[in-house]
């Protein structure tokens, strides 16, 4: 596998980079998209059921049929990256719109009317006290959507845009597993690393769980 | 030809042609539910027994992390080469993929029973495997159910990228469009395989909401409980 990986080098680092990129910026859109969104959600109460609903019902769509549906929606072209940007984005927004407005909604009201009578505006408030609280659970929705971005990644490369998925097609191809390992040997790492940097983040982003405060 | 020619086509829904849409709706449905049925076997009462017990908790949160980050196409793509195309190869693929969040899901579930329910339940005088089917379980199902849909929806999904290595269902209208350049074709297969998510998970939603008891989920209303309360004062009791 060592001399796989030192014959193919530069096919295996381009399609590790394309990866991390068609997984990390449906992310980054998703976590932009999801926040006003999930508050709408919460202080609009009525939105919550159709919100949720419709995320549900995006959610549940399996994704090679989303790839190829997009085309036709949006009307880009099949081997365009943006279509699995698009999708992964439109995954990553119904899975995070739930938790952020689940989150919000955990926010205990004492702690809200506390510091509005204390004299926060709404939008202080949001960003100083009930982003913090809610922090927690909106983080563990970003881990379940990160690596499972970088999971569907690898689909597209049936319809020949995959990232570490083009590892497996010439496997497959060439009735050769050792790209195949490699790749999802890659892809696990890669899920690994992204947890793993989700979870320090929020230890950093929220020193009072470490010594047992109650968020 | 334009985009919907070949879902509108009626040759293509026609009962006994080999490759017709209901044949390929009834493979896909097959392989679902084979897939579905050994994994829930599998997953479920592990996920009780270590639930119950609480020992174990370790794997059952790795192994449902585990799950989560392997690439589904390069779990399916490696058995392939390593074993050849098949049908076994693949239900087993499609297994592996569905028993980390039934296995996860249903110890959460367990897990977030209240254990004064519990208690009581032991103070009752019930055996364990009696707590375990009659207090915990049903306490826990909505959670267990879910887990259950949402393995349903990882094998729908996986099962239609496997037709990409040979196994059959609505993903090979997927596949042969793009592979014969019919893009009719391949939209029919995405809706299709959309369409049936979409219904598969519905009918684990109704089928959650008829499971559940209502005490657990708390379904009767404020109003009811008043009105009972005012009317029959023992039957609140009971509510």
């Amino acid at each position: 596998m060592i001399d796989y990986l030192r014959n193919n080098s530069d096919l295996v680092l381009r399609a590790f980079s394309e990866h991390v990129a068609l997984a990390l910026i449906p992310v980054l859109i998703g976590v932009v998209v999801s926040l006003p969104l999930g508050y709408l959600a919460v202080r609009r109460a009525w939105l919550y059921q159709p919100i949720v609903t419709v995320s549900g019902v995006l959610y549940s769509i399996p994704s090679l049929a989303l790839f190829v549906m997009l085309p036709v929606v949006i009307g880009t072209k099949v081997l365009s990256p943006l279509n699995i940007i698009v999708a992964l984005a439109v995954y990553t927004v119904a899975l995070l719109v739930r938790a952020v407005a689940d989150a919000l909604r955990s926010v205990d009201r004492s702690v809200t009317q506390a510091a509005t009578a204390m004299g926060y505006r709404p939008l202080r408030r949001l960003v100083g006290v009930e982003l913090p609280i809610a922090l927690p659970v909106m983080l563990a929705g970003l881990r379940v959507a990160t690596v499972a971005n970088i999971s569907l990644v690898s689909v597209g490369a049936i319809i020949g845009v995959g990232g570490l998925g083009a590892l497996f097609t010439r496997g497959l191809q060439l009735r050769f597993a050792e790209p195949i390992v490699v790749g999802i040997v890659l892809s696990v790492l890669l899920a690994a690393l992204c947890d793993t940097l989700i979870v320090l983040a929020q230890r950093y982003l929220t020193p009072w769980a470490r010594f047992g405060g109650r968020t | 030809m334009n985009e919907d020619s070949y879902l509108f086509d009626p040759a293509n829904w026609d009962w006994s042609a080999g490759q017709s849409i209901p044949q390929r709706l009834l493979e896909h449905l097959q392989f679902t539910a084979v897939a579905l049925v050994i994994a829930a076997v599998i997953a479920i009462p592990i996920g009780l027994l270590i639930g119950h017990t609480n020992r174990g908790a370790f794997l059952a949160i790795n192994i449902g992390n585990a799950g989560r980050s392997l690439p589904t196409f390069g779990l399916l793509a490696l058995i392939v080469t390593l074993v050849g195309l098949g049908q076994l190869p693949l239900i087993l693929a499609l297994v592996v993929l569905a028993v980390p969040p039934m296995l996860t899901t249903t110890y959460a579930g367990l897990r977030a029973v209240d254990p004064a329910a519990v208690d009581s339940a032991r103070g009752m005088g019930m055996r364990p495997w009696q707590v375990l089917l009659k207090a915990e379980v049903p306490i826990a199902l909505p959670l267990i159910i879910s887990g259950v849909r949402s393995a349903a929806l990882q094998v729908v999904a996986t099962a239609t990228v496997a037709a990409y290595v040979g196994l059959g269902g609505l993903g090979r209208l997927l596949v042969d469009g793009l592979s014969l350049n019919q893009y009719d074709r391949v939209v029919a297969g995405a809706v299709l395989v959309a369409l049936l998510a979409i219904v598969i998970d519905l009918i684990g939603g109704v089928v959650q909401r008829l499971v559940v008891s209502p005490g657990v989920s708390g379904r009767t209303t404020t109003r009811r409980i008043l009105r009972s309360r005012i009317a029959t004062p023992e039957k609140a009791g009971a509510a």
